[in-house]
């Protein structure tokens, strides 16, 4: 890939905004919301589709941006943390990080409320397994994990 | 004192879960260069030409190898023999030779493989073993960076009249930090004015300055070094950022244009510091009613090809090498030694938890082969009041080994535990169960004298409309610094945390504090907030002639401060605490201002057919001083037993011909949510007079037990000795081989 080769224009909606960003067709998903859109809340860990700090919502389902081709985007909703809480309140998984102690360094956080909050939208009576189960993809290497699920158990309770 | 002791939420907590919190590779740049690195690709050898292939484009390439470097090519640390970049030699895998900077990030990568680098190879040194064999002289005439001696009672006598020695060997192996944020760094050369700045990932901006200095043949009032969020560290982002700040800097200098390095993962791993790999040998003399008159302790670790900060890492692995017992004769002697493979540096406990594990091992062995339960034994030997340790510091009153072990074993029903997984062992045929513990103690702050030689500083001011400030050149990575600062500034100034500001560590604004390590920063540092408020009170209430009755009464004191004054500010110098004396030269007194104790205990269940361990239970007991924040600290805990979980079980750096064959995080496993239990916590607090309201520093504390508690768990599990980690199913079936 170089800077002469051909490029795509991708039309998408970012949290609810249109966008539309011209860029190369093999730009993955995270550099062009990264580098390309300017949007840098989305974080790189690995760019193997291993640690889940790249996590975004397609159309509602989690993926790691990392590993989807930007040409991928197009036409579709993308979720991000952006569109998490509105400018002057936060959400209640960002409220119950903020308490449990969810986030520390904060790299792996913005993958950690992308993927924890498709959970709670499920809107089942979340368990400690359940939450494991599902946020095994995502890596933390601060938190050891517990204050993650304390987190989510906390907005799910929160939200019935 | 109404916030110190509360879950405050954390300072910087809302950026960070926004997204808004700017981490290095998030800054908005204008015109800038991508910057890459070209490495040797082999571990030992000459360097005989580089070349750049005539067939590719080079137009708008900036080009910079060692001839660039305007000042000394060398990273000043400890030793000065690591160049920034390899000149003629090459010393280990990935060393950097050539650096690239271009717009175009994906073009770079294309150049690189256009550079060509020819060699003269050398049969390069691997191990621990081929080192002291000096198969090659690596570094002056023995391969040694340091030899370390310890020595309390007469050993040899002990020895002499012992009815036996037991002796085992303890294997501990490379760890790689894994923060989720790779290493990056961003530099700007202004030509104009001469000046050099430096933003990016790192623990330490002062030394990143100190660094540069040197390197660039810039005075240090050219230079200023910002520290970006960061995220995660570990250790990991100590000493390298130096030199990657260099190459962003030399890249920026030849350019005259903004350089980026971001390192990607595969990179990050195969390139930057690890944990030292670790073997030790232990050996007790026992009298023949099976007391242990001796203990011979003997411990070799891998520094890598540079010394870097090899030297200290072996100092503290050999201060916690005896535990936390009083053993009446003891010697400890190591060494550190160099090998053609990448350096090895800090990483959280920075070595302490190679020791640890090993003479936690030990202590389990023996009790196993003298027929006593572990806690027992330990029991026996446990430091009390008045004791001394291994280097001879008499710990006083400050000592709670005991009391967290006897803690631990009656809230985890240790002892019926073991029995209930012995009787479940007989009766499965699928499974085995275990339960270990480990006992250990964690020294905080700089190892001996050093925290007199950092000769911290700090300073806090109010601003016109009643803000207090605090500049310390201590970094936030996820420990919580920004917040316990914050708790500890608004008790000490009896104002709410709101009123305190967190001064960004940038070397031009904020004095040094020291660097952000060695579990200091709460401890050392958080004691130098306090005592900077108190400063800035005093002089507030003296101008005032009273105290302030609430925040608005506060601004309103502070305006008239500056109006009648002018600014208000506060300093505090560290003062080592009264009568603590230690002696370098023969690794005596008191190693450490304070110490934190603690009691692991682990269960596990092996699966016969697999040989997969689930951890069951992990309960981490320890006295800490006092607890500034329970969430900020029970997250440092947790977040270093999960590590510390990965260093016992399945975190393998596999090396192939002198690099890391595994680098990437689909085969180098860390932990993830479905591997760990819930860990439990539990604090025991007895204030310590020299650290903020009484806290001790924590940080490093949790890496040095799940290790031992862990393989003393498998040991008890599967009935045979488990002396090496990661105790991964490839290594446990090589254990069972025989059954
Ligand atoms: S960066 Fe995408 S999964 Fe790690
Ligand atoms: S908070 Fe640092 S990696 Fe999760």
């Amino acid at each position: 890939m170089s800077e002469e080769g051909e490029l795509t224009t991708i039309r998408c909606t970012i949290d609810g905004s249109p966008h539309e960003h011209r860029c190369h067709p093999l730009t993955s998903a995270l550099d062009f919301l990264r580098y390309v859109a300017g949007l840098t809340a989305t974080k790189e860990g690995c760019k193997e589709g291993e640690c889940g700090a790249c996590a975004i919502t397609l159309d509602g389902v989690v993926v790691n941006s990392c590993v989807v081709p930007a040409a991928h985007l197009q036409g579709r909703r993308v979720g991000t943390v952006l569109g998490l809480s509105r400018p002057d309140e936060l959400s209640a998984l960002q409220k119950a990080f903020l308490e449990c102690g969810g986030a520390q360094c904060g790299i792996c956080t913005p993958g950690m409320l992308v993927t924890g909050a498709r959970l709670l939208e499920e809107g089942e009576r979340l368990t400690e397994a359940r939450i494991r189960e599902h946020m095994a993809g995502n890596l933390c290497r601060c938190t050891g994990y517990g204050k993650i699920v304390e987190s989510l158990l906390r907005a799910s309770e929160e939200e019935r | 004192m109404r916030l110190v002791g509360t879950s405050a939420p954390r300072a910087e907590g809302e950026a960070k879960l926004t997204g808004r919190a700017r981490y290095v590779d998030d800054l908005p740049l204008t015109d800038f260069l991508w910057g890459l690195t070209v490495r040797s690709t082999i571990p030992y050898g000459r360097i005989l030409s580089v070349d750049f292939d005539a067939g590719a484009d080079w137009s708008g390439v900036t080009i910079v190898t060692a001839k660039d470097v305007p000042g000394k090519n060398v990273v000043v640390l400890l030793e000065q023999d690591q160049p920034i970049l390899a000149a003629d030699r090459v010393m280990h895998r990935e060393e950097p030779i050539v650096l690239l900077a271009h717009r175009d990030r994906d073009r770079l990568w294309e150049l690189a493989s256009r550079v060509r680098i020819e060699y003269e190879r050398w049969e390069p040194v691997l191990d621990i073993d081929a080192s002291l064999a000096l198969e090659q002289r690596l570094f002056k005439d023995d391969n040694v960076f340091k030899a370390i001696r310890i020595d309390k009672g007469d050993v040899e006598a002990a020895f002499a009249r012992a009815a036996r020695v037991f002796e085992r060997t303890y294997e501990t192996g490379l760890q790689e930090q894994a923060y989720i944020e790779n290493q990056g760094m961003v530099a700007t050369w202004d030509a104009a004015a001469g000046r050099l700045e430096v933003v990016g990932s790192m623990q330490c901006p002062y030394y990143v300055l100190k660094g540069l200095c040197p390197i660039m043949g810039l005075a240090p009032e050219k230079v200023v070094v910002e520290q970006a969020a960061t995220g995660g560290a570990f250790g990991g982002k100590e000493d390298y950022p130096t030199i990657l700040a260099a190459h962003a800097s030399l890249l920026s200098y030849k350019s005259g244009k903004t350089v980026k390095m971001i390192y990607d993962r595969v990179e990050d791993l195969v390139a930057t510091t690890k944990r030292h790999p670790c073997r030790t040998r232990i050996r007790t003399a026992l009298d023949a009613s099976g007391s242990i008159l001796a203990m011979d302790v003997d411990a070799t670790m891998d520094g890598g090809a540079y010394c870097t900060l090899s030297p200290v890492v072996l100092s503290r692995g050999t201060i916690h090498a005896g535990g936390p017992y009083n053993f009446e004769n003891i010697r400890v002697e190591s060494r550190v030694v160099a090998t053609n493979t990448p350096p090895n540096g800090a990483f959280r406990g920075f070595g302490a938890p190679q020791t640890i594990f090993a003479m936690e091992r030990h202590m389990d062995n023996l009790a196993r082969e003298l027929g006593r339960a572990p806690h027992e034994l330990r029991e026996e030997y446990l430091l009390r009041p008045g004791q001394t340790t291994a280097f001879s510091q008499n710990v006083g009153d400050d000592v709670y080994a005991l009391d967290i072990q006897r803690e631990a074993v009656a809230r985890t029903r240790f002892e019926e535990r073991r029995r209930e997984c012995e009787e479940f062992n007989r009766s499965s045929r699928w499974e085995r169960r275990g339960i270990g513990l480990a006992t250990f103690l964690h020294g905080a702050g700089f190892t001996g004298n050093g925290e007199v030689v950092l000769d911290s500083r700090l300073k806090v001011d109010v601003t016109a409309d009643g803000f207090v400030q605090i500049y310390s050149a201590n970094t936030e990575m996820g420990q919580g610094k920004d917040t316990t600062f914050s708790q500890i500034a608004a008790d000490s100034m009896g104002l709410p945390m709101a009123r305190v500001r967190i001064i960004t560590p940038n070397t031009a604004r904020v004095p040094n504090s020291g660097p952000t390590v060695a579990s200091r920063t709460a401890m050392v540092v958080g004691y130098l907030v306090q005592e900077a408020c108190g400063a800035v009170r005093k002089a507030l209430e003296a101008h005032a002639g009273r105290t302030w009755r609430d925040p608005d009464d506060f601004a309103s004191l502070a305006a008239a401060h500056h109006r009648e004054r002018g600014a208000l500010e506060g300093w505090s110098r560290y003062e080592p605490p009264p009568g603590k004396v230690w002696d370098d030269k023969v690794y005596r007194g008191a190693a450490y201002g304070a110490y934190a104790w603690a009691c692991y205990v682990a269960a596990v269940r092996v699966r016969l057919d697999t040989l997969e361990v689930t951890v069951e239970s992990f309960d981490a007991f320890q006295e800490v001083g006092r607890v500034l924040n329970p969430v900020i600290a029970e997250g440092q805990i947790e977040g270093g037993v999960v590590q510390g979980i990965g260093y016992a079980l399945c975190e393998e750096v596999k090396m192939r011909d002198g690099v890391m064959a595994n680098a990437n995080f689909t085969n180098y496993i860390i932990p993830t949510f479905a591997d760990v239990p819930e860990v439990k916590v539990h604090f025991a607090e007895r204030p310590y007079p020299f650290g903020p309201f009484g806290a001790k520093g924590i940080g490093e504390l949790p890496m040095d037990g799940p290790g031992p508690a862990l393989a003393s768990a498998l040991t008890h599990a599967l009935g045979v000795e488990v002396n090496r980690i990661p105790a991964t199913p490839e290594h446990l079936l090589e254990l069972l081989g025989n059954e």
